[in-house]
């Protein structure tokens, strides 16, 4: 909006502002990457005592960091189902909520409950439930539904937002060239909204793969990720608490680039096609 | 929104859409509530629980002084996390809507603040660390440069390091919404007020700060709720000092005192419930969002 105007101090006085909380949003997460990499009698602080791999090796080989791979596994797999069940019932839903229905209002107040209730509360109400049911407590059932209510009001905010810059006229259009309300949705709304859903994968994702607070009464006896980091958190006092975030960060960092790579291809793909 | 039905049978369709979102929803977000709801007004002998009704749980809930200073914290943790993230929040995202001028850029710096939200908290939190402890980088530094002959005790395993994680972890919350509310803005507004002479301190007051006011609103319940149900950072990052009113429901959790827990879940849900509306009465978030 400023275009062709000269750049006065308020310019570099807010640019500076913006550079120090950079600095402060990925400078602690940076000294634990470098101290990850610490030498085999290095400690949990600077100096550096030496540079190895030492402590990734420990991590993969001891047994007293408790079943990270198991945890790991876990994670993926929730995160998987949860990136799928996120993606279809947000479109569904969020394409249900462009018309007028009976709960319509209700429906979005409880999902905006879900999103804000604190989630460690949640996971009581759901454990207990399944409790007072008579069911077990397991990752892949309770587990997962506590983490769907994490991911599900986001997945809708997000449709929310997408929709609301989708042009119905295409669907019109469509529906008057006589496509049927499945053929219209398969190769019309869905491909237009594909970006979107490519957004609200990643959210479901990677909301689902960090949970801890809902998951935490509710995975049963065996722990997700994030539960067997913490738990670290409280009892490994060596540079391998760094390697695991390390490790962790960087399979995340790769979920995000992948996504935009993703997102980038189809956008490029796309405009190839227009000008076809 | 549409406009065109052919047909009855049409009618039918948001419901059916919308169908596995509701029942989703009663069955895991409605139900469970429900379930601590009822849960809070049980009978325990602190083994088993009895399906009888009392109101004990409340009366030693309210008559507790404890009750009411693990609430003064946690709500100061709230507010102070709150002013900070507001500012911050504020100040990056009018940078980056009204002074980095290429779209391209702006998209860019926006990532750069919101890929750690994909990454784990608990990670991020941990890496305070090694800069705040006794012999972390911070006091290394200070002590170097001979500000101080002893390393500062406050910064790790205090309330500050509480605060300054949250300040961390949540800020994301409210860059998010506040870029989007500010980059709605028509700059012909401000233009025109320049026009007619208006200070960049009226812009500020008068224009982007009543305009930007649903951002704030949605981040602010955003960093509300999430400071109002964290347990983890307390626990952590005070050193076991500062106590949270999640982190004492999860020591009566751990000792299976659930119906005692569940009524102070159920206080919690309408302290936060109470905070989001007062947020809500400020600005009607839902009607602004229709804009």
């Amino acid at each position: 909006m400023a275009q062709g105007q000269k750049r006065g101090p308020g310019f570099y006085l807010l640019a500076a502002f913006f550079t120090l909380f950079v600095i402060f949003l990925y400078g602690p997460m940076l000294m634990i990457f470098i101290l990850s990499f610490q030498g085999t009698t290095g400690g949990l602080t600077l100096p550096m005592r030496g540079v190895s791999v030492h402590w990734f090796g420990d991590l993969l080989t001891s047994t007293r960091y408790g079943d990270l791979g198991g945890g790991l596994t876990r994670s993926i797999l929730l995160g998987l189902l949860a990136l799928v069940l996120t993606t279809v019932i947000s479109l569904f839903a969020g394409l249900a909520f462009r018309r007028r229905f009976v709960g319509a209002g209700p429906l979005f107040y409880l999902s905006i409950i879900s999103l804000v209730v604190p989630g460690i509360l949640l996971g009581l109400g759901i454990s207990q439930m399944f409790q007072l049911l008579g069911l077990r407590l397991s990752w892949l059932t309770s587990g997962l539904v506590a983490h769907l209510t994490w991911t599900l009001p986001f997945g809708l905010l997000i449709m929310f937002a997408v929709l609301n810059r989708f042009d119905t006229s295409w669907e019109e259009a469509a529906r008057d060239a006589g496509a049927r309300a499945w053929a219209t949705l398969r190769l019309v709304t869905i491909p237009i909204l594909f970006p979107g859903l490519i957004a609200v994968a990643l959210f479901g994702f990677t909301l689902s793969y960090d949970e801890m607070p809902r998951t935490l009464l509710t995975v049963g006896g065996k722990n997700t990720l994030p539960i067997e980091i913490s738990n670290m958190t409280m009892t490994v006092t060596t540079p391998a608490l760094y390697a695991i975030g390390t490790l962790t960060s960087a399979l995340s960092f790769a979920v995000i680039a992948i996504s935009f790579i993703s997102i980038a291809v189809i956008q490029k793909r796309r405009e190839r096609r227009a000008e076809d | 929104m549409s406009g065109r039905s052919s047909g009855g049978g049409t009618r039918l369709v948001p419901y059916l859409q919308v169908a596995p979102l509701a029942l989703f929803t009663i069955a895991f977000v409605g139900i469970p509530i429900m379930t601590l709801l009822a849960l809070s007004f049980w009978q325990t002998d602190g083994i088993s629980i009895y399906r009888e009704f009392t109101l004990e749980n409340y009366r030693e809930l309210f008559t507790s002084g404890l009750t009411y200073r693990l609430f003064y914290t946690t709500i100061k943790f709230a507010l102070i996390t709150l002013v900070a993230t507001t500012i911050i929040g504020f100040t990056c995202s009018y940078f980056l809507v009204f002074h980095v001028r290429s779209l391209k850029w702006q998209i860019a710096l926006l990532l750069v603040c919101t890929i750690p939200f994909w990454t784990s908290n608990v990670i991020r939190m941990i890496s305070w660390i090694p800069f705040l402890g006794r012999e972390g980088l911070f006091n290394r530094a200070i002590m170097s440069m001979g500000l101080t002959s002893e390393p500062l005790d406050f910064l790790l395993y205090s309330q500050f390091s509480v605060v300054l994680t949250y300040i961390h972890l949540y800020t994301l919350f409210m860059i998010v919404p506040i870029f989007n509310s500010m980059a709605k803005i028509n700059p012909n507004i401000i233009e025109a007020a320049r026009d007619a002479g208006a200070s960049g301190w009226q812009i500020l007051t008068t224009i982007i700060i009543p305009l930007s006011r649903t951002g704030i609103a949605l981040g602010a319940i955003f960093v509300v709720t999430l400071v109002m149900g964290d347990f983890f950072v307390a626990r952590v990052m005070s050193g076991g000092q500062a106590a949270s009113v999640v982190s004492a429901m999860k020591n009566q959790i751990d000792n299976l005192f659930y119906p005692q827990a569940a009524a102070m879940a159920i206080l919690l849900i309408v302290v936060v419930a109470l905070l989001v509306s007062a947020i809500l009465r400020v600005v009607d978030i839902r009607s602004e969002l229709a804009k």
